[in-house]
């Protein structure tokens, strides 16, 4: 019994000491690059892979790992291996969630190590996203607008007029149209606004809302104005007056109002765009479904994003050859099989232009046309935006729109309450 | 005093319907795991799923390395829980029969232990494993695990070495033993089922462990299954529902083995008759 005791553990030490060889630097001077990307969708991750062993067949000195990192916990996982030395070489994030890695020095800027190819491709509004001080700290290459997608069958047995992105519905309009579409337990919209405030903000761009103000002294206040107005007193209002929305969804995140949507129960629901392959694999055989564009307001079909971006680690001793991957990773053919794998756009111009973009099928043409609308995310520059997203807008607003307060408490939180918080951070 | 049969029935359902609440989660979890993606999207869903698939256990080991992720989080688990057994049966044993100073100290320490939040904690740890080049290791991580099970551990241990009556000690000295002797052939062996469910909490905390492993483990050759499964999870919390439930499902087997392996010795009564009172 003893001597099995000490067999097992001895087992056991071997087995962990086994599993403890690591590092990433080869023995035969080959450059080895940590790429960590959060492609999670099947189609997804299966073009990354690809295209990393694509791009290893034929650089045989410039190695490219693929590590799997998840949205779900990014963030904290990046900080720790910032702090520990440990990050990835080339890493996979969001506009949003930039800010604080490129203040704190552990992104390279990319302003002279990226090739004028790719610099040109992409729109200089879409790098204002990565932009950060006088620097440039990601590459964005994947941004989806928000849409409304429509239960086609409802939608033209109403016999409302189907907006295009060339004539879109204003937002009033959008209003009387859930209006019609409501009725007999049905709802003509169903908002999932479990993150009320990112959706409310990048809406509201249409409308001319830009809520943060910098002033000439560089500090940014809050300021609720009427361009700001639009978008939420058209969901409340749809939500209170009308009961041409559902207040049963107000807290729900976008899969979670898809069964009521495949259902019959509610006529339209705004969401990612990417949404739609969630769509095509869950909706029922015959179920009818159109991409629809948001509604426009005083500017238009202008509405905000946080693109998906590509960075290279400020620790990396191997910048020249990380930027020479990106390069490979988002030439315009490479581009468009990532945004197809994510069912999202590419930034590229280049790429925007594949035919694969333009079918009308599963509504990659209305998505495609809507590229030329997208804007920063109004408020992921400013400091204090998290703090003030969390503690005063996301309350206020759900507070809101489910009729709790009225607009003007809406505005004295977000202004009063909401200037304090940022007050804080630009001492 | 006789219960009465209807108070008996009364029991049971109330068993019953405290089981049914432990159990939800877990069934509607297997029955999503067989379910195919139209299912998952119906307003009405139901319990038996009506076309049954494995499709997404087959997209789940494709997608992800499941197999090994199972391997790495099963060494750490069994490794932690060894080691957490290793140091705090003898320790236990110090707290609970000697009290002196130390003792009280000691049980402080371990109550106040309990309080830190380890976000706290994960900076340093991560600096001090770095240090020791210990990161992205498995060995690294049972050592986290060790520390962070030990404290409820040894105040678990504690409490089940207070309940061995010191009489069964005192009566082996009399009859001529020393204390190793006594540790091994009286203390020891009545002392099992706490040791069996202190290696059960260990080795649970561990495979369950989210946090440390995501932190700790860089390369997907040394990720453990609780980081593996956050990979069906995309932005805004959008989950891939089908391989999720299906891998979710396959972690949640190796804790039910082990506990279905060793409940028997976790059950008490080993003491019953061991002292005339």
């Amino acid at each position: 019994m003893r001597t099995r005791t000490v067999t097992l553990l001895t087992a056991l030490v071997l087995l962990l000491a086994g599993c403890s060889a690591g590092g990433d630097e080869t023995d035969d001077g080959r450059i080895t690059l940590r790429f960590q990307s959060l492609a999670w969708q099947d189609e997804s991750v299966r073009v990354n892979r690809e295209l990393v062993r694509e791009w290893n067949a034929t650089h045989p000195d410039v190695r490219v790992e693929y590590v799997q990192g998840s949205w779900d916990s990014v963030h904290d996982q990046l900080l720790t291996s910032f702090e520990g030395g440990e990050a990835p070489d080339i890493i996979h994030d969001a506009s949003d969630d930039l800010a604080d890695f490129a203040h704190g020095g552990y992104l390279a800027d990319l302003t002279d190590l990226l090739p004028g190819r790719l610099k040109s491709d992409i729109p200089q509004r879409t790098w204002e996203t990565a932009a950060f001080g006088d620097g440039v700290y990601g590459v964005p290459f994947l941004q989806e607008p928000r849409v409304l997608i429509a239960n086609a069958t409802l939608l033209e047995r109403s016999g409302v007029r189907i907006p295009t992105p060339e004539h879109p519905w204003t937002w009033a309009e959008f209003r009387q149209v859930t209006k019609r579409l409501s009725g007999d337990g049905r709802y003509g919209v169903a908002w999932p606004l479990k993150e009320p405030v990112s959706a409310t903000l990048n809406l509201s761009l249409s409308a001319g809302g830009e809520l943060f103000h910098r002033g000439a002294d560089g500090r940014v206040t809050v300021r609720f104005e009427e361009g700001d107005r639009v978008v939420p007193r058209t969901i409340h209002d749809q939500v209170n007056t009308d009961r041409s929305a559902s207040s049963t969804t107000l807290g729900s995140g976008g899969s979670d109002t898809l069964p009521g949507f495949f259902a019959g129960k509610y006529a339209m629901v705004p969401l990612g765009f990417s949404y739609r392959q969630q769509i095509e694999q869950q909706a029922p055989e015959g179920f009818d479904w159109r991409v629809l564009p948001a509604p426009a307001g005083a500017d238009g079909l202008a509405q905000g994003v946080s693109p998906q971006t590509l960075s290279i680690a400020e620790d990396t001793p191997h910048k020249k050859e990380a930027a020479a991957f990106l390069d490979f990773l988002l030439q315009p053919g490479n581009m468009v099989r990532l945004a197809l794998g994510d069912w999202m756009l590419p930034t590229g111009e280049q790429a925007l232009k594949d035919p694969a973009l333009h079918t009308a099928e599963r509504g990659w043409a209305t998505g495609t046309a809507l590229a030329a609308h997208l804007r920063p995310a109004p408020a992921q520059s400013v400091r204090g935006y998290a703090e003030w997203k969390d503690k005063v807008a996301t309350p206020a607003l759900q507070e809101y729109y489910s009729g709790a307060i009225g607009l003007d408490e809406l505005r004295e939180r977000l202004e009063e309450d909401g200037n304090l918080v940022l007050a804080r951070y630009q001492r | 005093m006789r219960t009465s049969t209807a108070a008996r029935a009364g029991q049971y359902v109330a068993l019953l319907a405290y089981l049914v609440f432990l159990a939800f989660p877990f069934l509607w979890l297997i029955s999503t795991a067989f379910k195919p993606p139209r299912e998952l999207g119906s307003l009405h869903p139901t319990w038996i799923p009506e076309h049954p698939t494995l499709d997404n256990f087959r997209q789940a080991f494709d997608e992800q390395p499941l197999l090994h992720a199972a391997l790495n989080s099963l060494l750490a688990a069994v490794g932690a829980a060894v080691i957490a057994v290793l140091i705090a049966t003898p320790t236990a044993y110090v707290m609970a029969r000697y009290r002196g100073r130390f003792a009280k100290a000691a049980t402080g320490w371990v109550v106040v232990s309990q309080a830190f939040p380890f976000v706290l904690l994960i900076i340093p740890l991560f600096l001090v494993l770095k240090n020791l080049r210990l990161i992205n290791s498995v060995p690294g991580l049972v050592m986290v695990y060790v520390v962070w099970s030990l404290p409820f551990a040894l105040w678990m241990l504690a409490g089940y070495v207070r309940a061995v009556p010191a009489e069964l000690e005192e009566a082996a000295a009399v009859d001529g033993a020393g204390r190793l002797r006594i540790l091994v052939s009286v203390t020891a062996p009545l002392l099992a089922p706490g040791i069996v469910a202190t290696a059960l909490f260990a080795f649970v905390t561990a495979w369950n462990e989210f946090f440390f492993a995501l932190v700790l483990l860089k390369t997907p050759e040394k990720q453990t299954l609780p980081v593996i499964l956050t990979h069906f999870i995309g932005a805004e919390g959008v989950a891939d529902l089908g391989p999720l439930a299906a891998a979710a499902f396959l972690a949640t087997l190796p804790s039910l083995l082990v506990f279905a392996l060793i409940q028997r010795r976790i059950t008490g009564g080993m003491l019953a008759g061991a002292v005339k009172s």
